[in-house]
């Protein structure tokens, strides 16, 4: 995190984002195989390495299992088996973005971390229409910087979503 | 603001609720026949705080029913009433009606809640409390000391009584009727036509009445004063007995019959000895005070401490009459240091009571002759400053010249003794929480600490290693001193049952005595909101068809009042809660014919121990009639399901003519569970312990196979479905170790034998959900935190019979 050392925008906007955010936000960035994408730094409580997860049976692939994180119990998702991107493997640089949405906390291993960006309400473009893969409803738009492209998720909508299968109420798996 | 406010709410409801709990238990403690002035405080100060932040809040209809019970209290403290058992129950059901206000203040509906249950509540201790101090107080004192009617203290007289008035309260004058009737005797010349039992309209027209009975004709008065306006009513009197009045006003401790002590009075000047001392001349005593005070030192002969200059104390050796309500006294002393006339206690009518006994041979009455009687002066004041004069002055003779300050002192260790739980503050239990949490980190950031230490040369590094050691031992204190500050005395639970006990047992016609050992005995918070309800069940259940009526247990040649006992304490890492009586026992033959009845598995050659566990079935009851008590058979297969999800069970012992005792044990806390931990795969998994039978390491030939794929396994005559942990908790299909492990479990008289790797130990081991950031897993019940820092999953072991079972019979 020693490139996330940026003054915060004043008006940088909080809680969950649908639309293009007026004014400009700040997103930490990270890599999924060659794609970059973009959470939006509010969500993110902190960035810790991969370590001693304990499966849990009968759970989607993805779903690697839970830690223990300072005494609370923190499931783990692998976004790079989840978006069937990247090289699944774990050493000692993988990366576990330890998120706060909708008052849980969570994990999500993504290939390495990059920096945090502001993007203004110009730099963000909406997606188009992909057949497959993401689904657009999770995706905030398309950050530019400079000759990056910056895919922004609204990771709280995607992570308390059915298809996570992280929560209760969408837990229909079994 | 408004969250600030609901914040404010909250404190309040749990203050109430403590109030109201503290409440009850002290009116089930009080003995109508000699009430602790303590006790009454207490009760009174609970009503006044509630009453204190209902009106803060606005909430009137909480703040209207504590007023009128205060101000009954009030009278009942200051001596001004004497207490009777109609009273307690008005006050128990008054304490009923603020529960249940208060239950709807906290959006809680009570479904079956009397709306005017407030209105009627009120109005009963209104009357109670209208009654006239004059008129009720004589009657205990004649009943302990002279023998009515004939006594010779009190002037008999007859008065011819008109009350007209058309807006008195009915009730209240039906309760002023009924205290007339209890002074001697009333005769109703006339009444209103149009009465009607109590509760009707106010009353019209005029009533005559013509009372004869021992009382001064102004105590007569203030009594209908609370009652009928001061205009609405006449009353002559003819005296028929020429005793003197004055002796009658000792006798009856009445509080209007007052004179100002002040040193010029002859009695006091005259009777120096008996230690009268008046040194405070604006301090007014009560006839009943001096008559008291005098009589004490002379029927002891204990020494007056006429040098005690100032306080206006005397003399009172332990012993003497006013010596019992000395040290309940104390208490309120300290409280309000100045605030003599603040707190009533209970002095005046038993110090009364030995003042008329000595009355004949001694000279006490003179300061209270006839026209010393002053007009109702004041009867507040009066009452307790005749009460602090011996309870002071016992203390003044341990050492007169710092008796106030040791009595002070004293009384503070004691209210500290007594209300032990004075101390305290209220924390959120989600902090309590976070401290276990930051606790359980630090036990294995410790261990993590030790262990790298460990490697070190002991003699370079000694220091550190010393420093490692300390560290080890201070978190281990650590985390016992936050562990128990989630433990609660199980105090909180049995405190309901005198409750319970007294309605359900006056109900039932039956006379049950409580008794409840081992309250102190703490365990978890969580636990004990959820031990009440089947604690409730199983003492109702006890008392219902457990206890026998008093006839059925004279003719068994047992004492007519059953007994029924909760016991609490520890064993081991778990908490015992026993309920006993000593009724008619479990009805084997009877419980057999049911189950058969009900298709149920029963044989004769059942051992008892297994008869009593069919009772736990769903839908068992013997009772031949249901009550609305119990005997609908639902509920003790609740019982034991409750008790189950607490990890606790339950079990019964019973002896035909002798009772049954039913016993549960329950683990310390929810938060900690003791646990095996087993190997399955890569994995370490928490079984927990009450589940489990037994361990066995069965020979390969000793697993068999059904249907080709579901394996079974042969322990003492059993078969048992065998559920492999490997299989369920983790893909890899890959077959068993070698030489697995058989754990049999039992869940809920289900067994299996669940196939693992390896026992690895056994532990304590902290249950954290897996819900607060995940969702629930199937055969899984929690996870906790190993010594290693690594998350293990804690197996649900009634979940995994229910899944295994079904998988092994699909495979």
């Amino acid at each position: 995190m020693s490139d996330s050392n940026r003054s915060p925008s004043p008006s940088a906007a909080a809680g969950s984002i649908a639309a293009p955010v007026p004014g400009t936000s700040e997103f930490l960035t990270f890599k999924l195989g060659a794609e970059e994408y973009g959470v939006e730094i509010l969500k993110v409580q902190e960035i810790r390495g991969y370590d001693a997860v304990t499966a849990i049976a009968n759970t989607p692939e993805f779903i690697k299992g839970v830690i223990n994180l300072r005494g609370v119990i923190v499931p783990i998702v692998d976004l790079r088996i989840k978006f069937n991107l990247g090289q699944v493997t774990y050493d000692p640089f993988t990366v576990v973005i330890i998120l706060n949405i909708a008052d849980r906390v969570m994990g999500v291993v993504v290939d390495g971390v990059s920096d945090v960006l502001e993007l203004d309400a110009a730099q963000i473009r909406p997606a188009p229409e992909f057949g497959a893969g993401l689904d657009t409803e999770y995706i905030i738009g398309l950050g530019t910087a400079g000759e990056r492209m910056l895919i922004l998720v609204d990771i709280e909508r995607l992570m308390t979503s059915s298809e996570m299968a992280l929560v209760d109420d969408a837990a229909s798996v079994h | 603001m408004s969250i600030d406010m609901s914040q404010f709410y909250q404190v309040f409801f749990e203050e109430c609720a403590e109030h109201l709990a503290n409440m009850e238990t002290l009116l089930l403690e009080l003995d109508p026949a000699a009430p602790d002035p303590e006790q009454l405080n207490a009760i009174f100060r609970a009503a006044h705080s509630i009453k204190g932040g209902a009106g803060t809040f606005g909430f009137s209809d909480i703040a209207r029913t504590t007023h009128s019970l205060e101000t009954l209290l009030d009278r009942l403290r200051k001596e001004e009433l004497v207490l009777r058992p109609e009273m307690i129950d008005a006050f128990l059901q008054a304490k009923d009606v603020i529960s249940d206000q208060l239950a709807r203040r906290r959006g809680e509906t009570s479904s079956d809640l009397d709306p005017d249950a407030a209105e009627v509540v009120m109005k009963w201790l209104d009357v109670l409390a209208a009654d006239d101090p004059a008129a009720v107080v004589p009657a205990p004192v004649q009943m302990q000391v002279v023998p009515p009617p004939a006594s010779p203290a009190a002037p008999r007289s007859r008065f011819d009584i008109s009350v007209h008035d058309d807006s008195v309260d009915e009730a209240a004058f039906a309760g002023l009727l009924d205290e007339l009737r209890s002074l001697g005797k009333l005769e109703v010349m006339s009444e209103p036509e149009a009465r009607k039992p109590r509760m009707s309209r106010a009353l019209r027209r005029t009533w005559r009445l013509v009372l004869t009975a021992a009382v001064a004709e102004p105590a007569l008065r203030e009594a209908f004063e609370f009652v009928v306006p001061a205009r609405d009513f006449e009353i002559a009197s003819v005296v028929l007995d020429e005793a003197p009045v004055a002796a009658m006003a000792a006798a009856g401790g009445d509080a209007s019959a007052t004179v100002p002590a002040s040193p010029g009075t002859p009695s006091a000047a005259d009777d120096g000895s008996y230690g009268f001392f008046t040194g405070d001349s604006t301090t007014l005593v009560s006839a009943t005070g001096a008559a008291a005070a005098a009589a004490a030192p002379a029927k002891t002969g204990s020494e007056h401490s006429s040098g005690d200059d100032g306080f206006g104390f005397f003399d009172d050796a332990p012993g003497t009459p006013g010596a019992p309500s000395a040290g309940p006294s104390d208490r309120t002393a300290v409280e309000d240091g100045f605030g003599f006339f603040d707190d009533a206690p209970h002095a005046p009518t038993p110090a009364a009571a030995p003042a008329t006994a000595a009355d004949a041979g001694s000279a006490v009455a003179p300061p209270a002759s006839p026209d010393a009687v002053a007009p109702p002066a004041s009867p507040d004041a009066v009452a307790p400053v005749a009460a602090r004069v011996p309870s002071v002055g016992r203390r003044a003779s341990d050492q007169p010249a710092d008796a106030p300050v040791r009595a002070g002192r004293r009384a503070t260790d004691k209210q500290v003794a007594s209300t032990g739980d004075s101390a305290s503050i209220r924390v959120g239990v989600e902090k309590v929480d976070m401290l276990m949490n930051l606790v359980s980190e630090l036990v294995i950031t410790q261990s993590m600490l030790m262990q790298s230490a460990s490697t070190l040369d002991p003699v370079s590094n000694e220091r550190l290693l010393s420093g490692v050691g300390l560290l080890e031992r201070n978190t281990r204190d650590l985390q016992e001193a936050v562990m128990s500050i989630r433990m609660l005395p199980i105090s909180f639970v049995f405190s309901r049952f005198p409750r319970v006990v007294r309605d359900l047992a006056s109900k039932l016609g039956k006379q049950v005595e409580l008794k409840t050992y081992g309250e102190s005995a703490e365990l978890d918070k969580g636990l004990i909101e959820k031990i009440a309800d089947p604690l409730t069940h199983l003492v109702r259940n006890s008392l219902d068809h457990g206890i026998e009526s008093p006839e059925a247990r004279i003719a068994a040649g047992k004492p007519a009042t059953g007994t029924i006992t909760l016991t609490a304490m520890h064993q081991g890492g778990s908490i015992m809660i026993e309920v006993s009586d000593d009724g008619a026992g479990l009805n084997r033959e009877r419980i057999l014919g049911k189950a058969r009845e009900r298709g149920l598995p029963a044989h004769d050659a059942m051992t008892d121990s297994e008869v009593w566990q069919l009772i736990f079935e769903p839908g068992f009851s013997t009772a031949e009639a249901i009550t609305d008590v119990s005997g609908r058979g639902v509920g003790m297969d609740v019982v034991k399901r409750n008790i189950g999800e607490m990890n606790g069970d339950v079990s019964i012992e019973s002896s035909a003519g002798r009772g049954t005792r039913m016993t549960i044990r329950l683990p310390l806390t929810m938060a900690i569970l003791d646990g095996l931990s087993v190997k399955v795969g890569a994995s370490t998994l928490i079984i927990p312990l009450n589940a489990i039978v037994e361990s066995i390491r069965p020979g390969r030939e000793e697993v068999r196979t059904v249907g080709g794929r579901a394996r079974t396994v042969a322990v003492r005559g059993e078969y048992l479905n065998v559920i492999e942990l490997r299989r369920f908790f983790s893909a890899a299909d890959a077959p068993s170790a070698e030489m697995p492990v058989m754990v049999i479990v039992d869940a809920a008289g289900h067994k299996a034998a669940l196939c693992v790797d390896e026992l690895l130990g056994q532990h304590q081991v902290v249950i954290k959900s897996l819900e607060t950031n995940y969702r629930k897993v199937n055969g899984v019940s929690g996870a906790t935190i190993m010594g290693d820092g690594r998350v293990a999953l804690i197996v649900d072991v009634p979940g995994v019979l229910r899944t295994g079972n079904g998988l092994a019979n699909a495979a």
